[in-house]
Formats: structure tokens, C-alpha cells, sequence
């Protein structure tokens, strides 16, 4: 039978399933077909057989914040490109930013993105559509034939929403359609001078400062927005200590958010930017050490629920020149993995947590599938290496773009293999 | 001075780079530089054959001039390139046009950019030294070294003054250099001005924050005024520069508590009446022309230095 796959002596962490041992997983016709004790499925003839033995076989990895430029910026990324990052960094999936050019405001953008996602076969793409029309900000963009179209969620990221009656009635009217309202917070009027974080660095460095709370007022209001309209809300790139005492607070109360940082958030502080360093330049900035120990915090606490790395190819060109006019953002899909284990390894973060994080969370907040290994289910499975380690380096990076802040460091762990409905679409030697 | 000491600097990007060493020895050779401009024949052999690029993307005649008369004077090679036009403003061509730069062989090219760590950048991407005119609201490390000499000139001294520096702290440049420059060789820095205007953790520079002028003047030895720059008024900095002359100009009532040997500072050009009293400027105690003249000085010395002219 065509497409069978043994997955052999691995240890399955499939958090939806309360699994966490040593099993074997079999694959068939795109589905997984069964979950058993090792060694006690029949290896039938035509059957691909992995010996897993040391590593982890987790249900698909979902990233549910990626910019893959196309339409409108090919030269940084494409399609096809960034969902082979993605694959290469053990996701089976990836939901879309709007911020391409054009806008993805209306259907026929939302179905360019998804035929172009069929067409490269890496991962699966969920476009994420924009809340107001152009990212504009003024008139509401048409969330019924988004979602029709495919479309899983809506926001302005990168053109953050001001109008605070806009945001509102996106949060009503996202109910008609079932659409989750995703926010990225961030008060422009006390942003729009800095390029990083507020404080002493960016005093020594002459470089304007963006102050936390400029994260926080809009954290506040839009947490204030989903309680009153009784609508759920999602936090993007959460970065700061406050905002997740916010969010923390608001759980509590009952209100339906969700939130996610990138691994940039728990891995480095503002001390990256030193030496006018353009790689660690990103939107939310790079905070301090308060802010980085209260996000490994709040991923063990359940105030974040999703690990998302706000991948952002930029070419070189965009980043290699003065401070103050390079571009945001940073290459992620490749990194967070083993910027995740870090924290395993340090016993900051249990594996089965990890797997909530980058799998279990992303598909429940999105209303996607995927995030357990249930029998019957699509067969996107994960297979990481918690112990290979290597150099992260510009030749192997599998995004069009390189602009990581990571590069040249030696890090531990990798997603080896990563079968997309039961098509391999990353392999490493095991 | 220790006699095994060498200026082994190739660039000067800020003062924040220079230990105390390096800056004696500027301020040193300034000065015995300072003599040739008093002569009738100006101009000394010294950097024959160097070739110096003035490459300035913000307009600044003073500075500007300055550089080119210090290098004309040491018989270099000049040439300026201002580049303030509306695509350069936005900085897009400072690394295409630094390796287009490198094709004309420079030995040093000066830079006046209107992003901080722009003089960085340039460094990284060409061969010649670079020294920073002026880099955003990072440094201006020539202005800080002119300010230190001329307070030496006047005081006999550094360690153990207190400097005041009064107004825009947070997008002055000078001010930063100022700063790390006087606290660096052993003064105490005071700063004061609207709170809108002072910087977060500049003490980490070596500044102490004063709420007030007067208290920042009180006993000051040095009292340096800032340009207040009316173009930033979009951001809501102050009401206006009438209650900004009231409240943070530099006046007679605000110098009457300083040392009564102080002596009044400003880098240049003056909004007279907002920041600095007029008959201040022109009075007894200011030595704001000997800032101009110990900036050719400063210049030279540090073309000398930088090109290794031995
Ligand atoms: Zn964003």
C-alpha cells in the first residue's frame, strides 16, 4: 500500500491524547493509521520504516504567525519558500500575516495564497485575512468571504488598529463569521520614534525608545474590548512583563483570550541591539531581563498559550544600513525549535508543554486541525531530535532571507523529519 | 603623559570608544597645534598627500568648515560631498555611496549623518578612517573634545569641576559627547532642562539629573546651553519658547548662583533670548569664540592622529 510510513520506537508526546512513551505510529493513506506498543505492528511490504529510537514524535507544529510576503515582496520570501522553512523547522502548518501588497483583504487574495500553498505542498497555510480595508484602519475589510474563501482569523498586524470603535466592531462582527480577532498591540502615537527598547541602551545609543506601555494601553483595550463585546481576542508577540500580568488578570476574570510570544522574547534581551546590530531590530522591541524571566514565566503558567516566531524575512538590503531605517523583524520558522528546547534543557519548560505551545494551542485557537495524533487523524506528524546539534548557519537556512539573529550560534535539538498528511516534506539524516 | 602610550585609534565614532589616555593625548596635541593658526603663514606640511572626504548628509556649515579649514591647514587634500537631497535624507544610498567613495582611495572620510551609528556603519564598509561629525542623537565626539579643551584652557583644569549643561539633552549629540567626555577625565556633570527633554538612564552616561536650572548651576564652574531646536515641535517637547526662556534659559538670575569664575559654553548656532541671554553670549564669561578657534585645533589634532601623520 502506497504511503505507508512506520514510525518505530519513538517517544510520542501527544499532550491531546495524554500520551507521553515510547509507541509506534503507523501512516496510512495521509492518515494516521494506528497508535501501538513497539514493536507490535507488522512492518507490511512497501512500508517506509523509521527507527526512532532518542527521539520525539509530536503532533504537527502550527505557527500561527508568519509573514510569507507573497504577494507583492518576493524578493524577501515566496510562498513556496517560506513553507519549506516551515517544514524544515518542523511545522506542518502556518497561518498567513495579511500585510502582502495587496492587502489580504478580500477573497481573491485569500485563494492566491492557499492555491499557492497546494501548488508548493510544504505546509498547510491559513491565510489570515486583514481587519480593515487596505490595513487602513477605517472601514472594515469583508470578513464573510474571507472566511469563505478560507481565511481563519483577521488583523492589522503591523498597522496596528488605533480607532478603538473599529477594533470593536471587528470583535462583533468576526462572530458572525467565526473568525478569531488576532491583536497586535501596540499604541503608535508613543512607538512611532523609537526603534527599540526605551531606556539607558537606547539613550547610550542615540536611538529613540519604545516604551512598554506602548504595548500595554493597547494589551488593556483590547483586552477591555473582548470583555465587553464577549467576543475572544488573541494577543500577538506579547513582550512585556505588564502585559502578561494583564493577561494574566483578564483569564482570571474569564474573558476569552489567548496569546503567543516568539522565541526573540525568551531567548534575548535588548543587550542584542548593542553595536547597532540590525538583526535584533524587530516590532515589539527586544526588552529587558524583568521581561524575558516573566515570559519563560508565563509559558509555564498557561498565560501564554502558543509559541509563534513572527517570521519576517527581510533581504539584506532592508537591513544592512542605519539603525534607524532598517527593517523589522527577524527569520524565525528555522529557529524555534531548538530556541524552545533551550528552555527544556534548562527545566524551564516541560516537553509536553512544548508541545501545547507550538501544536496543541495553535490548533484550538485557530479552529484549525491538527495538534494531536489521534487515530483517523491527518497525518501531520513532527519528528525532533532533541539532542543533534549544529551551527546555524546562512547555508542552511531554507527561507529566501537571512536575516536571523541567531546565526552562528550552536544550537541543540531539530526537527529531522516532518510529514505533512503523510507526506514527507523535511527529511534529515536520523 | 606615559611615555610607551600610542593613539592606535583608526576611527573616531564616539567618545564613549576613547579612554582617558586617548583624550589627554588630543587635547595635547591640540594645543601645540593651536600655535599654527596664530601664525601669518597658516599652514604646516604635515598630511601633504593625504586625501580627506567631507561627506556631510545634513546641512552644517559650521562644522563643515571647521573640519576643512583643520585639514586645509595641515596641507591634506579635501573634498566635499554634501548629500542633503530628499533620497539621501532618507539615508538610502550611505553604503552605495561609501563604496563608491572607496573607489577615490581616501585616507579619511568625515561624516555628518542624520542616523545614530551611521559613522559605525561607514567604518564597517571601507577602508579609510572615519571620523563622526555628527551621528543623530548618538555623538558628536569632535564637539566634546573642543569643549574639553577649551575648559582646560580656561580653568587649568578638568577633574574636579562641575559642569552644567542645560536644555535638550535627549536629541543632542553634543550634549552625549559632553557627558561622557567630562565625566570621563573626572568632572561632575549636571543636567537640566524639561523633563520631556531628558533622556532615560543618562546617569548611566555619567550625568546627574537636576529638576531645576538653578540648582543644576549652583557652584558650577562651566555652564553650557543647548540649542533648542524649534523643527521638533510636533512632538509636544514644552508650551513654548517664551516659557521655555523663562523657565530654562540661561540668564543672568541663573548665572548669579554659578561659581563667580564661571564661564558660559554653547555649541553653536544660538537662538538668542531662547536658551542663552544675548549680553551672556557677547559677555566676559563666555568663551564661545575660543570653542571656534580650539575646534580647528581639535581637528587638526585629531586628522594627525587618526591619519598616523609621523
Ligand atoms: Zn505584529
Amino acid at each position: 500500500m502506497p504511503g505507508l510510513i512506520l514510525l518505530k520506537n519513538g517517544r510520542v508526546i501527544d499532550p491531546a491524547n495524554g500520551i507521553d512513551q515510547l509507541l509506534d505510529l503507523l501512516i496510512a493513506g495521509g492518515r494516521i493509521s494506528a497508535v501501538a506498543q513497539p514493536g507490535s505492528l507488522a512492518e507490511q511490504s512497501g512500508c517506509l520504516v523509521y527507527d526512532l529510537a532518542g527521539k520525539w514524535v509530536v503532533p504537527g507544529l502550527i505557527d500561527m504567525h508568519v509573514h510569507l510576503r507573497e504577494p507583492g515582496q518576493e524578493d524577501k520570501e515566496t510562498i513556496a519558500t517560506g513553507t519549506r522553512a516551515a517544514a524544515a523547522g518542523g511545522f506542518t502548518a502556518v497561518a498567513a500575516m495579511p500585510n502582502t501588497n495587496p492587502v489580504n483583504d478580500n477573497q481573491t487574495v485569500t485563494l492566491f495564497i492557499l492555491a499557492k500553498a497546494a501548488e508548493a505542498g510544504f505546509a498547510r497555510v491559513y491565510p489570515v485575512g486583514a481587519i480593515s480595508r487596505g490595513s487602513k484602519g477605517e472601514h472594515l475589510a469583508e470578513f464573510g468571504e474571507l472566511r469563505q474563501a478560507g481565511a481563519v482569523a483577521v488583523t492589522d498586524d503591523g498597522l496596528p488598529v488605533g480607532n478603538s470603535q473599529l477594533m470593536r466592531r471587528a470583535l462583533e462582527y468576526a462572530g458572525n463569521h467565526d473568525l478569531l480577532v488576532i491583536s497586535h498591540a501596540e499604541e503608535l502615537s508613543l512607538s512611532h520614534s523609537g526603534t527599540m527598547n526605551h531606556g539607558a541602551l537606547a539613550t547610550r545609543l542615540g536611538l529613540g525608545g519604545i516604551p512598554s506601555v506602548a504595548e500595554e494601553i493597547m494589551v488593556y483595550r483590547d483586552l477591555a474590548l473582548a470583555e465587553f463585546t464577549r467576543r475572544p481576542i488573541h494577543i500577538a508577540h506579547v513582550s512585556t512583563k505588564e502585559s502578561l500580568s494583564l493577561i494574566r488578570r483578564a483569564k482570571e476574570k474569564g474573558v476569552a483570550v489567548t496569546a503567543e510570544t516568539a522565541p526573540h522574547y525568551f531567548t534575548l534581551t535588548e543587550t542584542a541591539v548593542d553595536g547597532y546590530n540590525t538583526l535584533a531590530k524587530m516590532n515589539p522591541p527586544l526588552r529587558t531581563e524583568a521581561d524575558v524571566a516573566a515570559v519563560r514565566e508565563a509559558l509555564r503558567d498557561g498565560t501564554l498559550d502558543a509559541i509563534a516566531t513572527d517570521h519576517a524575512p527581510h533581504s539584506e538590503l532592508d537591513k544592512e544600513r542605519e539603525f534607524a531605517l532598517a527593517a523589522n523583524g527577524i527569520i524565525g520558522l528555522e529557529t524555534a525549535v531548538p530556541l524552545t528546547l533551550r528552555l527544556v534543557r534548562e527545566n524551564q519548560l516541560e516537553a509536553r508543554r512544548m508541545v501545547e505551545l507550538l501544536s496543541v494551542n495553535p490548533a484550538r485557537i485557530l479552529g484549525v486541525e491538527g495538534g494531536a495524533l489521534s487515530v483517523g487523524a491527518a497525518a501531520d506528524v513532527t519528528v525532533i531530535d532533541p539532542e543533534k546539534k549544529f551551527i546555524f548557519s546562512e547555508e542552511s537556512i531554507q527561507s529566501k532571507s537571512r536575516n536571523s539573529p541567531f546565526l552562528g550560534w550552536e544550537l541543540q535539538g531539530k526537527a529531522v523529519l516532518t510529514i505533512m498528511a503523510g507526506k514527507i516534506t523535511w527529511q534529515e539524516t536520523l | 603623559m606615559d611615555p610607551e602610550y600610542r593613539f592606535s585609534h583608526k576611527h573616531l565614532l564616539g567618545l564613549a570608544d576613547f579612554s582617558v589616555t586617548d583624550i589627554q593625548a588630543v587635547l595635547q596635541t591640540a594645543e601645540s597645534f593651536k600655535e599654527i593658526s596664530s601664525r601669518s603663514i597658516k599652514k604646516v606640511p604635515t598630511l601633504r598627500g593625504k586625501t580627506i572626504i567631507n561627506f556631510f548628509f545634513e546641512p552644517s556649515t559650521r562644522t563643515r568648515l571647521s573640519f576643512e579649514v583643520a585639514a586645509k591647514r595641515m596641507s591634506a587634500d579635501t573634498f566635499n560631498i554634501s548629500n542633503s537631497g530628499s533620497s539621501t535624507v532618507k539615508g538610502e544610498t550611505l553604503i552605495d555611496t561609501a563604496k563608491n567613495l572607496a573607489a577615490m582611495n581616501p585616507d579619511c572620510i568625515i561624516l555628518r549623518h542624520p542616523c545614530s551609528g551611521a559613522a559605525r556603519l561607514l567604518a564597517g564598509h571601507i577602508n579609510a578612517s572615519v571620523l563622526n561629525a555628527g551621528d543623530g542623537t548618538h555623538e558628536h565626539p569632535s564637539q566634546g573634545l573642543l569643549d574639553l579643551m577649551t575648559v582646560r584652557e580656561a580653568k587649568g583644569r578638568i577633574a574636579g569641576l562641575k559642569i552644567a549643561i542645560i536644555g535638550d539633552i535627549a536629541h543632542s549629540r553634543v550634549a552625549h559627547s559632553n557627558i561622557i567626555g567630562f565625566s570621563k577625565m573626572g568632572a561632575s556633570v549636571v543636567v537640566s532642562g524639561p523633563a520631556t527633554l531628558i533622556p532615560p538612564g543618562v546617569e548611566e552616561l555619567g550625568a546627574k539629573v537636576s529638576k531645576t536650572v538653578l540648582k543644576a548651576v549652583e557652584g558650577a564652574d562651566v555652564i553650557m546651553a543647548l540649542r533648542i531646536q524649534q523643527e521638533r515641535q510636533q512632538d509636544p517637547l514644552f508650551p513654548s519658547l517664551r516659557e521655555y526662556a523663562n523657565f530654562f534659559g540661561v540668564t543672568q538670575k541663573v548665572v548669579a548662583v554659578a561659581s563667580p569664575e564661571a564661564i558660559i559654553m554653547h555649541p553653536g548656532p544660538i537662538n538668542r533670548g531662547v536658551e542663552l541671554d544675548p549680553k551672556l553670549a557677547d559677555g566676559s564669561r563666555s568663551v564661545i569664540l575660543e570653542q571656534v578657534a580650539n575646534g580647528v585645533a581639535v581637528r587638526m589634532a585629531l586628522l594627525y592622529l587618526i591619519m598616523g601623520g609621523d
